[in-house]
């Protein structure tokens, strides 16, 4: 059987969250996978969020928020893009590959963005293969 | 233990269709904290929420799970459903299992292990959820406008008739504005002051509205319905409520101009309100309608001030004792529930071009002194004579876009008026003298409100104005003419064209002190210091600050019409916060844990909304403390926080980590790990 990987996905309320919900309306199919988290703002998603989902089990973690400039909180997005963007640099430290991890903007009108952003890290992630678990990493730390 | 009830919806076929819904129950029903899970056709029907409120009492249930549609759609229904069975509201967590799962997945396999996914995950955060209350605060029934030009003006008068106290503040000595300034209108060629002026006595009269002229607003405290403003009152040395405005003190001031026999006029100082073509006297009202029509002392130039004592002149001519070198400036402190911002413009200054010679040569003008040149109250009565030598020109030429539409000195928006008030002048020039010629340089012809393009094909067809598509190089003086040399790029050559006048369409500019002013609204504003609209298209005349409103100029260059519809429409808005006896915040705000707070100052440093400020506790203890009504509730600060002292409520670390968590094993949220 094919690996299916298991996607955690953040996304924000005001566009992100209404792009996936319209994404839905349109009934655009993509592939199931990600299962989604409602935050206020992708600047409320902590890096220790994310690094929680690999340690549970995730083989790949998503944030989606508002494209730069249309934060509804103003400037949101912005704090998200620079401590993620330090975070995604930090994670092959962990002994985990870049591409499991993506922060990206989506739009409440980008129903279909939304559907080919989710489709295409799902494939990313799929050929990357089952994450290295958090009990193999302390086991190479030893 | 929670007791949680979940309840599946079928959307009619909408979810039923594609995921197992009865499945999707039973499954609910086996993780931990759920002792009932159900599923039905409409939850958001009247029987479904009777369902829910049903099942809270039969069962005792503490939480409420709804897997149904995004809660983006009916978070609030069933909010409501729950509270009528007796809970908090904000117990109630929904599961998206349409828009998320059967609308877009068709295998009902897949969209019901996905369905059951998101219920879980759902399950988990409403275990952490904890009774959540709205905040309540009264409002204060009375509205500031910022600025008294049309926009503010329109803006105020539509709030009084409302029936709402409204003070307007306008640091110009009398309202008025730009418009006040204008000869005529486009595209009608209304008399500009004459539609004008009745508003603005209006105003000046109405039981509802009071005026702070020369005044400007320093300091803005508080969150909507609860502003506290500080507002600077200029001194005028002019007792207002003595003053009749009888003239007698400027009429009688030596520092006043005199018209000579030949025309010219010999002292004076250079008026704003004439764009500085005119002349006034150091003690002065702006424009003979000037509302209120008191004068103030220009403390620069009057003798008095300048040296120690020495003249008073108006004070002892005024027949009311009303002027007052004694008076100080005064600082006061009004609360109110909303405030319009409706600061207007200034003009580019087209010194920074100067490839046109503006400021070198005397005949170059911009189109504001044209205004004043061609008003029958302005400096030459309506004659439109050469500022050099007090001819009439027989050759205008216009020049389009100076300050707008260009990259390279970082202006590149379009200013909006100019292409209409051009056209405005090529007829005016032309019904002063039918023997001018006037050529006009442009880049496109913008002409799209109602009746606009109608009435620069009149400049052009009817008035024989020369339109000549192409930019000016520049313009130079050659045996005492100025010669304008441009291009036409529609025949594709050079065009040179001896001129005795060249008018600017100088663009708009953000006005002075415009940002300080934002900054202190806390208001965002572009590079350019027009203020960002809380949304361009769907929000246009209200700020990302609740209760502050915009009108006119000040979000970008617009015409007449558009300010006053603006104006309408942010009256409209502040009409719908003043009507309210209350104003309720939503609960989920920010919250600091004061014990664990270290007074950093981080979170200060990153709320969009300065919602944290530093307090003290009752040891006296420095933490950070969270204004619930201006929290907008975005979790900036939680993660700025290095010590987690700050939680989100409605999204609190532990609830996103429940549902993490809930996804991968079995729940590992525990009462205690709850902030």
């Amino acid at each position: 059987m094919e690996f299916e990987p298991r996607i955690v996905g953040f996304l924000c309320n005001w566009c992100s969250y209404a792009g996936a919900d319209l994404a839905g309306t349109s009934r655009l199919s993509y592939p199931p996978n990600i299962r989604i988290i409602r935050v206020p703002c992708s600047g409320r998603v902590d890096p220790m969020l994310a690094m929680k989902a690999f340690l549970e089990g995730a083989d790949g973690v998503i944030v989606l928020g508002c494209h730069p400039g249309d934060c509804h909180y103003s400037e949101g997005n912005y704090h998200a893009r620079r401590r993620l963007h330090l975070f995604h640099r930090l994670l092959e430290l962990f002994g985990l590959e870049k591409e499991r991890f993506r922060l990206d903007w989506v739009s409440a009108s980008e129903g279909v963005r939304f559907a080919e952003v989710v489709a295409g890290f799902t494939e990313q992630v799929r050929r990357l293969g089952p994450r290295v678990r958090p009990e193999d990493i302390l086991e190479r730390q030893r | 233990m929670a007791r949680i009830g979940v309840f599946v919806c079928h959307c009619g076929s909408n979810i039923a269709a594609t995921v197992d819904v009865a499945k999707v129950a039973e499954e609910a029903a086996k993780m931990d904290h759920v002792v009932y899970a159900t599923h039905y056709i409409y939850m958001c029907s009247t029987p479904g929420q009777e369902l829910i409120q049903q099942k809270i009492k039969e069962y005792r249930l503490d939480r409420v799970v709804v897997a149904a549609c995004s809660p983006r759609m009916h978070e609030r229904t069933f909010r409501k459903a729950t509270a009528q069975g007796g809970l908090n509201p904000y117990l109630m967590e929904q599961a998206n299992i349409r828009e998320h799962d059967s609308w877009v997945h068709a295998e009902i396999p897949v969209a019901t292990e996905k369905a059951i996914d998101i219920v879980r995950m759902a399950v988990a955060k409403a275990a952490g959820l904890t009774p959540l209350e709205e905040t309540r605060v009264g409002i204060t029934k009375r509205c500031l406008v910022i600025g008294g030009g049309i926009a503010g003006v329109q803006a105020a008068l539509d709030v009084a008739e409302a029936g709402y106290e409204v003070v307007i503040v306008e640091r110009e000595p009398s309202l008025g504005g730009h418009m006040a300034q204008l000869d005529k209108t486009f595209p009608t060629l209304d008399c500009s002051a004459c539609i004008l002026t009745p508003k603005l006595v209006d105003a000046a009269q109405h039981p509802k509205i009071k005026l702070y002229t020369y005044s400007e607003v320093v300091g803005v405290k508080g969150f909507v319905g609860n502003f506290q403003v500080t507002i600077r009152r200029k001194p005028r040395y002019v007792d207002a409520s003595l003053c009749t405005g009888c003239g007698i003190c400027w009429n009688n001031c030596p520092l006043r101009p005199r018209e000579q026999e030949d025309g010219t006029v010999k002292g004076g100082i250079p008026s704003r309100f004439e764009a500085y073509i005119g002349r006034r006297a150091a003690i002065y009202v702006p424009f003979a309608q000037a509302v209120p029509l008191v004068p103030v002392i220009d403390t620069e130039h009057c003798t008095y001030f300048v040296k120690g004592g020495k003249c008073g002149v108006c004070k002892l001519k005024c027949p009311r004792g009303a002027v007052n070198f004694e008076q100080t400036e005064e600082l006061v402190t009004e609360p109110f529930g909303a405030i319009v911002v409706a600061t207007g413009y200034d003009l580019f200054d087209a010194r920074a071009c100067g490839e046109y010679g503006y400021g070198r040569y005397p005949d170059v003008i911009t189109g504001l002194e044209l205004e004043r040149l061609m008003n029958a109250s302005g400096p030459t009565h309506g004659h439109v004579l050469r500022p050099s030598d007090g001819r009439p020109p027989k050759t205008v030429v216009l020049v389009s876009c100076v300050g707008s539409r260009d990259e390279k000195i970082g202006r590149p928006y379009c200013s909006a008026v100019c292409c209409m008030y051009l056209a405005k002048y090529a007829i005016m020039l032309k019904e002063h003298d039918p023997e001018v010629e006037v050529y006009n340089f442009y880049m496109d012809i913008r002409a799209a409100g109602k009746d606009y393009d109608e009435f620069t094909r009149r400049a052009i067809e009817q008035y024989d104005a020369h339109y000549l598509r192409g930019r000016v190089s520049q313009v130079y003086e050659r045996d005492g003419k100025l010669v304008v040399e441009g291009v036409d790029t529609l025949l594709g050559r050079p065009v040179e064209i001896e001129a005795d006048l060249v008018v600017l369409a100088t663009g708009l500019t953000a006005p002075a002190g415009a940002r300080e002013l934002f900054q202190t609204l806390n208001i965002s504003y572009n590079q350019y210091e027009f203020v960002n609209e809380a949304h361009p298209k769907l929000q246009p005349v209200e700020t990302n600050t609740d209760g502050i409103f915009l009108a006119g100029c000040v979000t970008g260059p617009k015409d007449i019409p558009a300010s006053v519809a603006q104006a309408s429409a942010a009256a409209a808005k502040v009409v719908g916060v003043l009507s309210k006896e209350e104003l309720v915040s939503s609960p989920m705000v920010a919250e600091v844990n004061e014990r664990e707070c270290v007074a950093c100052r981080l979170c200060v440093q990153v709320c969009p909304y300065k919602a944290i400020e530093m307090a003290r506790t009752r040891r006296g203890k420095e933490v950070a403390r969270v204004n619930p009504s201006l929290c907008k509730g975005c979790g900036l600060c939680v993660n700025a926080c290095r010590g987690a002292a700050i939680n989100l409520k409605g999204f609190t670390d532990q609830q996103l980590v429940g549902q993490v968590a809930a996804l991968f094993a079995e729940p590992l949220f525990e009462e205690e790990e709850r902030g």
